[in-house]
Parts: structure tokens; C-alpha cells; sequence
């Protein structure tokens, strides 16, 4: 960098130029990003060091990192992250499953496709406190539900499941909710394996079983990895069905019932604060590493 | 004191930014200048009546309208709450419940309606239900104006419960109902219905009176809290006894809405429940309509056991407004208002348990003949100062006049809960439930 030919200087010119250009473009959206998510982040983290409880006005003050403190000591926050990976881990595992079932059934043609396609993808589309609510009222209700029905019907006792069950009673609610969001993702995944493959492996000799299980299932994995992580996201904030039907009793107060409970309930508004900067960095954490796991699926490609 | 300021204006624009975006006119008042006051209300059936009516008031009352804004029970808590802490000054009136308004009283939130409300012959401020006044007043001084209340009674199907010969009587006692829920209980129809939902509003409502009647407390007189006393224990006890035996089989499940509908389809006998629940078990569209008996609420040690609630009308300290908002309370709380109701839209929709003379209306006696003595008895009877066996430190029945009631209230409801679902027992459930609930007592020792 001892000399610069005018040329080259003029290219640069040019080139800081379209710079300054391209960032002004991108400073609207970017201002707009900032204050929409990071600002409020900031105000959060003040609000977690304030001793701030809506009903008693005349005692606010700064608490510093006595809410941090509380938030770690009354023993809440344990129970609350195994009920959220649990319930994320079993509905994640069962709509996995029961997604692949049923994108493996829509692979192929039969009347009424098209129809068929569209009642699966319902569920995924009900808004979540009505598919709760459904749930509560039609399914699960020991008076006037269906299970109920069935179950007396047959002759045997009826399920308390709210009461007695109810870390089963958010999964199932959950499962049916996400079921189609794992079909989806997998069904496209299907319809992009070359018939080519599968017709050779049936030429070899290899039965369905056999050549699911080595073509397809390979074939499927980026797939099955891309909605794990999706449905996992989309999982750990799990709200409605425990709200509405468990309201966190025998293990389903998840993190995002907790923090409910005490900004809504407990109106503390600092120990709530506290507690959403605590599962954000949480969040960040298992995001970085699931990050990292995406990004491997998209660069590794095939050859794994 | 400056970083109060900052964070009260802060708080409410991070709480209620929503609404603060619709807006209201907050001038300095002048007796001939338009007003317009801004009411905060919840989505029940009467307050939208109230809504429909308003237009009567307007008329009469030139210059001045009113805005509504109707919120869920929930939203409107949080709303209103950080509103007037905050002296944020949004609403000229607010609903609030019976629990709120000593709290709000005695923080000096509230504007004190006792002069407007006494000087004034034609309002009759001794009409409105002795209790219901009580619950409303700290110190002698009247926060709030009730614009409808309820007590808690026993609602049973007449037709299941002479199928199997038996007659309630209008005073029984908790083991009587037991007995009887036990044995018209059948495998697809539960001898009782009662709340399970864990939340200080829905679980805790009924079993605290029962508790009381039991002769436990939450609290003594000293803030010590009492909840794994021998009483306290044995009240849960009892009502987890009850629901095993002879109540509905998902307890957690139920509440309010759950049990009404229970009733109404036959799929339980008996209900301990609001008041309120009465007139929707006698609408026109219920198919037990005509089939109900009522009674007091079922006693142990107490000679009445009814809750008392009541949605009222308060007026924040700062308004700018007071004078219209005042006249404007008044009339939504009137007799007037009540004949107004009665006489378009139907006496059976008349704000029921504000006023002792509503029950001698001919007309809403006669539409509400099945219900309407009874409320009037309990809740002329019920004592919100003294409601247990012992004295205790707030007025309040179904809840603790604390700001800390509504957590303390649901984390023991969901310990429980977990008792009720048998995993936990009943003392590992009240001890920890001690704990919780001395550490609010504690901030109120003096």
C-alpha cells in the first residue's frame, strides 16, 4: 500500500460510495430491528434490577440483584426448565413420529388427496387457545367429553386427565397442534426423493421396509433435523394448553406460565423481569448450540 | 422521588400503551365545558347493559358523554391497576372488585364517595346492602359504589334429589350435603359439583369459606398465617374427601363455567356457587329451568357460610373530572337505574345484590321469584368484618385484603391441586403453603 494509481482510487471511491448507499438503504429496517427488540431487552434488564411490585407504588426503588437472587433461590425456576424440556422434548418426539406417518401415507396417489391433505394440516392452523379449549370442552371433559364417552361406553372408568394426568394432557394437545407441522416439512422431503432410487432398490430386490430404511430415511434426514429444531423453537414457548387446562399443576409450569404468573398474577414486575432475562439467556444458549447444528445441516449436505 | 416519577409515567406507557394510543380528553374542569369521561369496565353481561343505557344518562346530563372500555377480567386487572398506582390518570372510573377497593381505599388511590353519597337524600346511601357497604368502606369513609354482588349459595336439582326422597333443608349443614351428595352420586352424574381450578378466584373462592366455617383462618390477628392449622387441614381434608367421593371426577378442570353447565345438563345434583349462577340456571334457555331448589350455603361452625363479591364503582384520586364522574356513578347505581333496566331491557337483568329495595320491586320479584329471596337473605346475613370463628385483620370473606392474595392464593391452590390429585398429601401441600403465605404476612406485621 505504497502508491494508488488514480484508477484504482476512483474504483474505491466508487465502491465507498454504493457502500454508504446500501447502508442508508439497510438503516430504516435496522433501526426498526433495533428498537423493536433491542431497546425493550435494555428496559427489561433495568426493570430487573428495580424492587417493583405494581401494588405498592411507594416502595419502588433499586433492588439491584435481589430479584436475580429470588429468582434462583425460591426454587421455581428448576422444575419450571424440566417441565419445558420435557413437554418440548415428548411433543417434539411424538409429532415427529406421527408426522412421519402420515406424510409417508400422503406420498402417493389415491382420490381425494387434496382433501385428506388439507383436514391433517387443520390442527396446525387453529389458533392454540382454541385447539386448547377444544380440547378442554370436547375430548377431555368427564361430563360431556368424547374420551369420556368412549371409555364409559367400553365399560371402563373415566379419565381425570387435568387432574390426574396432566403432563400427558398438554402433550397430546400439543402433538395434535404440531403433528402437521412435522408432516409438512417431512412430506415435501418425500416428494423430492427420486423415484429413480427407489425403483432401482426394488429392481435389486429390496422390500419397502428395507428400502425406507436405507434410501428414504437417509434421504429424509436433513429434513427430519430442520423440523426438529423448527418445532423445538416453536415448542419451548408453550403457553395456552397449560394455562387453560393443567394452570401448571403436576408438572407442566413451563417458563413462559411462570414468567405469566408473575408479572400478571404476582404483578411484580422487577422478579418477572428478572425472570424473562434469565430465560433469555437460557434461550440464547440452547439457541447457539442449535444454531451451530442448523448450519451444519445446511452446509454438510449430502455427503455425511 | 424522581426516579418514581420516571418510572410511574414509564410503567404505564409500557403497560397500558395500548390503550393510552385511543386516547382521552384530560382538560382542566369547567362547569359549562363539555366532558367526556373515560370508564374502564369488564365484559360482563350487566356492564354492557350499562353501556346500551348510557345514552339516558347523556341525554339527561347534557355536555357530558362517556366512553366505555370493556376489558377481559384479567386485562382489566392489570390495566386499571397500573393506571391508577401510577396516577397515570386514564380513567375517570374504574370497575373494580370487592377486593381491590380497601386496598385502593387505604392507599389513597380512590376518590371517598361518602359526602357526595350522604348529602344526597334522593340517592339513599342506606339502601345499598349493609355488607356489600362494609366491604367497601375503610374507616368509616366509602371508596366505591356497588353496581352489582352476589353471595354464594347452594343450588340443587329438585327433580334428582326427590327421585331418591330426600328434602334439603334451607340451612344444612356441610356433613348433611356430604351425606346426601354421597348418595345420589351415580357412575355418569356427581352428587356435588365444586370448583378445583387452581387460582385464588376459582379454587380458593369456595373453599375459603369453607375453611372459615371450619373455624380456620388464613391469617390471625397478628398477620401469623394458618395454613396448616388443624381447622385449616381439616376443611381441605374434608373438601378432598367430598370431591373423591361424590364430586366431579376432574376437579382441576372445573370451575365456574364447568359445574354451571354440569348442572344444567343433569350431570350433577347439587352446586355450591355465586349467587349470580342462579339466574342463568332459570333463563329461558335452561333445560333445568323451573327444576331447581336454592338454599343457604351448607355451615359447620358458622352460623352462615356465603361469600360476598361485588363489581363497583370507584373514581380515581387525580381525575380531572370528579364532578361528572360522581353524578355519572351515582346514576349507574340508582333505583332509577334499576326500573330503567327492568322496565327495556327485562327485570330479570337487574343488577342484583346493590340495593335492598330492588327485592321489593313487584315486577323483579315476580321475575326472579325462584332466586331473589334467598340472595337478599345471605346477603343481608353474611358478616365480611368477622366471616370465620375468629377475628380476623381485613374485611373480606372469599379472600384476603392483601395485594399479595391473588400469588399467595394461587400457589396454594395449585399445592392443592397436587393434594387433590394425591401427589402430595394434604400436609405436605399446607405446610408448604405456610410458608408461602407467612412470608406475605410478614409485610404486614406492624
Amino acid at each position: 500500500m505504497t502508491t494508488t494509481t488514480p484508477a484504482v482510487a476512483s474504483i474505491g471511491k466508487v465502491a465507498k460510495k454504493n457502500v454508504w448507499l446500501s447502508r442508508s438503504l439497510i438503516l430504516p429496517a435496522l433501526t426498526f430491528g433495533i428498537v423493536m427488540t433491542q431497546i425493550p431487552f435494555l428496559v427489561t434488564i433495568y426493570f430487573s434490577l428495580l424492587n417493583w411490585n405494581l401494588l405498592k407504588p411507594g416502595e419502588i426503588g433499586f433492588a439491584w440483584f435481589k430479584n436475580y437472587i429470588s429468582v434462583f433461590t425460591t426454587g421455581d425456576l428448576v422444575p419450571s426448565i424440566i417441565a419445558t424440556v420435557g413437554i418440548t422434548a415428548s411433543a417434539v418426539i411424538l409429532s415427529l413420529l406421527f408426522g412421519l406417518l402420515f406424510a409417508i401415507l400422503l406420498d402417493r396417489n389415491f382420490r381425494g388427496q387434496a382433501l385428506a391433505r388439507t383436514l391433517v394440516i387443520t390442527p396446525f392452523l387453529i389458533m392454540p387457545a382454541a385447539a386448547s379449549l377444544i380440547w378442554k370442552y370436547s375430548m377431555f371433559d368427564t361430563s360431556i367429553g368424547i374420551i369420556n364417552w368412549v371409555t364409559t361406553s367400553l365399560g371402563l372408568p373415566s379419565i381425570a386427565w387435568s387432574t390426574d394426568l396432566p403432563l400427558a394432557t398438554v402433550i397430546i394437545v400439543l402433538t395434535w397442534q404440531f403433528t402437521p407441522f412435522f408432516m409438512l416439512i417431512l412430506l415435501a422431503g418425500l416428494q423430492s426423493q427420486s423415484r429413480e432410487v427407489i425403483e432401482a432398490a426394488s429392481v435389486d430386490g429390496a422390500g419397502a421396509l428395507r428400502t425406507f430404511q436405507w434410501m428414504t430415511l437417509p434421504h429424509l434426514r436433513q429434513y427430519i433435523e430442520i423440523s426438529v429444531l423448527l418445532g423445538s423453537i416453536m415448542l419451548l414457548q408453550v403457553f395456552d394448553p397449560v394455562a387453560i387446562m393443567t394452570k401448571g399443576t403436576g408438572g407442566t409450569k413451563t417458563l413462559a406460565y411462570l414468567l405469566y404468573e408473575r408479572a400478571f398474577i404476582g404483578l411484580d414486575v422487577g422478579q418477572a423481569a428478572a425472570y424473562g432475562v434469565v430465560t433469555v439467556v437460557l434461550t440464547l444458549i440452547v439457541a447457539t448450540i442449535a444454531l451451530k447444528t442448523l448450519f451444519k445441516v445446511f452446509m454438510a449436505g449430502g455427503n455425511r | 422521588m424522581l426516579l418514581n416519577k420516571k418510572l410511574a409515567a414509564f410503567g404505564a406507557m409500557a403497560v397500558v400503551s395500548a390503550l393510552a394510543l385511543s386516547g382521552c380528553a384530560a382538560s382542566t374542569e369547567d362547569a359549562n365545558a363539555p366532558v367526556t369521561l373515560t370508564l374502564a369496565t369488564v365484559n360482563n353481561g350487566q356492564m354492557k347493559d350499562m353501556e346500551t343505557l348510557k345514552g339516558e344518562f347523556e341525554k339527561a346530563n347534557p355536555g357530558i358523554t362517556v366512553n366505555f372500555q370493556v376489558m377481559e377480567e384479567g386485562d382489566l386487572r392489570s390495566a386499571v391497576t397500573a393506571d391508577v398506582a401510577n396516577a397515570a390518570g386514564q380513567y375517570d372510573i374504574v370497575t373494580i372488585g370487592a377486593y381491590e377497593v380497601p386496598q385502593w381505599g387505604a392507599n389513597g388511590w380512590l376518590a371517598d364517595l361518602t359526602p357526595a353519597l350522604t348529602e344526597d337524600k334522593a340517592y339513599d346511601v342506606e339502601d345499598i346492602l349493609p355488607p356489600v357497604r362494609t366491604a367497601l368502606s375503610v374507616d368509616g369513609k366509602q371508596y366505591a359504589v356497588p353496581f352489582y354482588g352476589e353471595s354464594s349459595i347452594l343450588m340443587y336439582n329438585k327433580e334428582i334429589l326427590d327421585k331418591a326422597g330426600i328434602t334439603v333443608p334451607n340451612n344444612p349443614t356441610w356433613q348433611q350435603i356430604a351425606d346426601i351428595a354421597k348418595k345420589v352420586n351415580t357412575a355418569d352424574r356427581s352428587g356435588i359439583c365444586m370448583r378445583g381450578k387452581p387460582g385464588w378466584g376459582d379454587l380458593f373462592a369456595p373453599l375459603t369459606t369453607v375453611v372459615q366455617t371450619f373455624g380456620g383462618t388464613w391469617y390471625d390477628m397478628n398477620w401469623d398465617a394458618k395454613v396448616n392449622s388443624p381447622e385449616f387441614t381439616q376443611a381441605v381434608t374434608f373438601y378432598k374427601n367430598l370431591l373423591d367421593t361424590a364430586g366431579e371426577k376432574d376437579p382441576v378442570s372445573y370451575s365456574f363455567n364447568e359445574c354451571l353447565t354440569a348442572l344444567k345438563n343433569a350431570k350433577t345434583a347439587m352446586w355450591v356457587d355465586a349467587s349470580v349462577a342462579a339466574s342463568m340456571l332459570e333463563a329461558d334457555d335452561s333445560p333445568v329451568k323451573g327444576k331447581m331448589g336454592y338454599a343457604h350455603a351448607p355451615v359447620v361452625k358458622t352460623k352462615e357460610s356465603g361469600w360476598l363479591w361485588s363489581w363497583n364503582l370507584a373514581i380515581p384520586a387525580n381525575t380531572q373530572h370528579k364532578d361528572a364522574a360522581t353524578k355519572f356513578i351515582k346514576w349507574a347505581t340508582s333505583k332509577e337505574y334499576h326500573q330503567l333496566v327492568g322496565k327495556t331491557l327485562g327485570w330479570t337483568l337487574v343488577p342484583p345484590g346493590a340495593r335492598t329495595s330492588t327485592y321489593s320491586i313487584p315486577e323483579y320479584k315476580e321475575a326472579a321469584a325462584a332466586f331473589a329471596p334467598i340472595t337478599l337473605e345471605v346477603m343481608s346475613a353474611v358478616n365480611p368484618a368477622q366471616p370465620g370463628v375468629n377475628p380476623q385483620p381485613w374485611v373480606g370473606i372469599q379472600y384476603v385484603a392483601i395485594p399479595e392474595f391473588q400469588d399467595v392464593g394461587n400457589q396454594v391452590a395449585q399445592l392443592v391441586a397436587d393434594a387433590l390429585a394425591g401427589r402430595k398429601t394434604i400436609k405436605e401441600a399446607l405446610d408448604e403453603g405456610q410458608k408461602i403465605a407467612q412470608v406475605a404476612g410478614d409485610a404486614h406485621k406492624k
